[in-house]
């Protein structure tokens, strides 16, 4: 039935792809706080429909979705403290927009995992396609594995571990948080950032655009230490520090309100 | 957007045409306008010709029945005429048809000669090459020619979303390499010095069925290993002669490749065993063929890979 829902009453076909109705998966096993479910014969719609009655109108904390199938746009926009558990490997655009969440995958991921994340962790224990963690605000995004091209492309803040390697354009325009890679790095670390701090422990295949070597302090260490710390990761390798030159934007770091009372 | 995926088996045969429509059917959403598939059976020492007398929405209307019958008599009396004996003709859809042969002359002046009769188009020639290609998706496609049945050692496809052309079989992947035996292509991206490509190879002789950047690969490989480079060769050529945003897979006769762009910003995922590779868009599509958890990666940047059957 393309359109139904639509207020405008204009109807929109999306060529046989839209899903305008979905019904509550009747698979839910829920046991006080903790809920789990099968996702393996269900829609992308029915998996979020589900995710979000259980943590927004059930009470449950901890939601264990076996069998995500590599379905993309799982467990988006959820803004609420919990525990998800993918038993398997979303698709794209897994855990975009959340704040809050503490998410584990244990399969791997497509494009544009935790996309926008605000806060929460996520890990995934094996690999994760490009754009990984893209303009990421905060939280901790964790791959067990190595991810492809972009990663924290237009990233704003968080923190992004990586204990493979990651491909062309990491950290490509990222304007604050920090990103620590274990491995190989590709061409155009760093391109044109504005900010942050890029640590990478393998060999670095070439510089972006105004990305430079940076000076390590005990704050560098006291970081890496703990995150590693927190996400048992072991002990940390060694690791290079990239920052951004600042030769390439204005970086006064003045609001436009305060600008006007200081340049003329 | 569209969608693009690849299968090789290196332990014998399998089923590839069920194999590829489960892959393109679970990225439907990437492109329902049309699907295709360039499959690769046993090679015997009959030629394979893929061919259509019309498009799939201009194949009915008043005369049109007796102008296909009539213009596929044409084509096999041109068949013989250029000393062809033809084995076998069959058609699934009226309009696209098969037939297989045995001819030993020039693979150029065949296709040229049966593309003179009114609405032929080639799709493919070789001796196990072929593409099979028509309107909707890939379960309409497959059940439209029977592809459930098809076993072969590989084969590529193609789901399409129609953008900036028409929703024909002229814009539909995969494309055959003009006109060399057995080479096709399927490809996500844009080429942006497709005109200055094009323009290069036609003055080498070269026609192009389609307005599409994709069939500039297809003939760039095949015209490179005409003159002795392995596709694995002609392929790393490519990504510094090719400007654009790409990932492409090509397939011959006993090899599939694959090759990113250096900005790797078109999607791949791979998986690989001993037996068996497969590529696609997306991972779903790598589920839809190995049921079980399977460690996958996304090729990088640059990066030019290729496997034997």
């Amino acid at each position: 039935m393309p359109g139904s829902g639509s207020r405008s009453g204009v109807s929109y076909d999306a060529r046989g792809l839209v899903e305008p109705h979905a019904d509550m998966p009747t698979n839910i096993e829920v046991d006080g706080g903790r809920a789990r479910f099968d996702a393996a014969d269900l829609t992308i719609r029915q998996i979020n429909m589900a995710l979000r009655k259980l943590i927004y109108n059930d009470g449950v904390t901890d939601v264990t979705v076996l069998n995500p199938s590599s379905k993309h746009s799982l467990a988006v926009g959820i803004l609420k403290r919990c525990r998800i558990h993918f038993e398997g490997s979303p698709g794209w655009f897994a855990c975009g927009l959340i704040d809050g969440p503490e998410v584990t995958i244990n399969g791997r991921v497509g494009w544009s995992v935790a996309e926008n994340m605000m806060s929460g962790v996520v890990t995934i224990e094996r690999s994760a396609g490009s754009l990984t963690g893209a303009a990421i605000r905060g939280g901790d995004l964790i791959v067990k594995g190595d991810v492809g091209a972009r990663t924290g492309i237009d990233q704003k803040g968080g923190t992004i571990i990586v204990t493979g390697d990651v491909g062309i354009n990491t950290g490509f325009m990222m304007q604050r948080g920090r990103q620590i890679i274990c491995g190989n790095a590709g061409m155009n670390l760093g391109d044109s950032m504005y900010d942050g701090a890029i640590y990478v422990a393998g060999k670095v295949r070439s510089l972006g655009v105004d990305c430079v070597p940076g000076e390590w302090d005990d704050a560098d260490t006291e970081l890496i230490e703990r995150k590693f710390r927190i996400h048992g990761l072991g002990d940390p390798p060694e690791f290079q520090k990239f920052v951004c030159g600042k030769q390439l934007h204005n970086y006064d770091a003045l609001e436009p309100s305060e600008r006007k009372l200081v340049i003329h | 957007m569209c969608g693009i995926a690849g299968v090789i088996h290196r332990d014998g045969t399998a089923d590839v045409g069920a194999e590829l429509t489960a892959m393109l059917q679970s990225m439907k959403h990437r492109g329902p306008d049309s699907t295709g598939y360039a499959v690769y059976g046993p090679a015997d020492d009959l030629v394979v010709i893929r061919f259509v007398l019309a498009e799939p929405n201009k194949s009915t209307g008043f005369g049109m029945e007796e102008r296909l019958e009539r213009n596929r008599a044409e084509v096999e009396s041109r068949l013989a005429k250029i000393g062809a004996e033809v084995a076998t003709v069959t058609s699934d859809t009226g309009y696209a048809f098969r037939a297989t042969i045995r001819y030993g002359g020039d693979l150029k002046a065949l296709a040229d000669y049966l593309e003179d009769v009114p609405g032929c188009e080639v799709l493919s020639l070789g001796s196990s090459l072929e593409i099979i290609k028509d309107l909707g998706d890939a379960q309409t496609v497959s059940g439209q020619y029977n592809l459930g049945s098809f076993r072969g050692t590989h084969g590529i496809g193609h789901v399409r979303m129609a953008t900036e052309s028409e929703v024909d079989l002229a814009s539909a992947h995969p494309y055959w390499a003009y006109p060399f035996a057995d080479v096709a292509v399927v490809h996500n991206g844009q080429l942006t010095n497709y005109h200055q490509w094009r323009r290069r190879l036609e003055q080498h002789g070269h026609r192009f069925q389609s307005e599409c950047d994709s069939e500039i690969i297809a003939v760039y490989l095949a015209e490179y290993m005409a003159r002795g480079l392995s596709l694995e060769t002609a392929m790393k050529h490519s990504l510094d002669d090719l400007d654009g945003v790409f990932t492409y897979v090509c397939v011959t006769g006993n090899e599939l490749g694959i090759a990113k762009d250096e900005m790797a910003a078109k999607p791949l995922v791979l998986f690989e065993s001993d037996p068996l590779v497969a590529v696609a868009t997306e991972e779903a599509a790598i589920r839809a063929l190995v049921k079980r958890e399977v460690e996958t990666r996304d090729p990088y940047e640059r990066e030019v890979l290729v496997w034997q059957v």
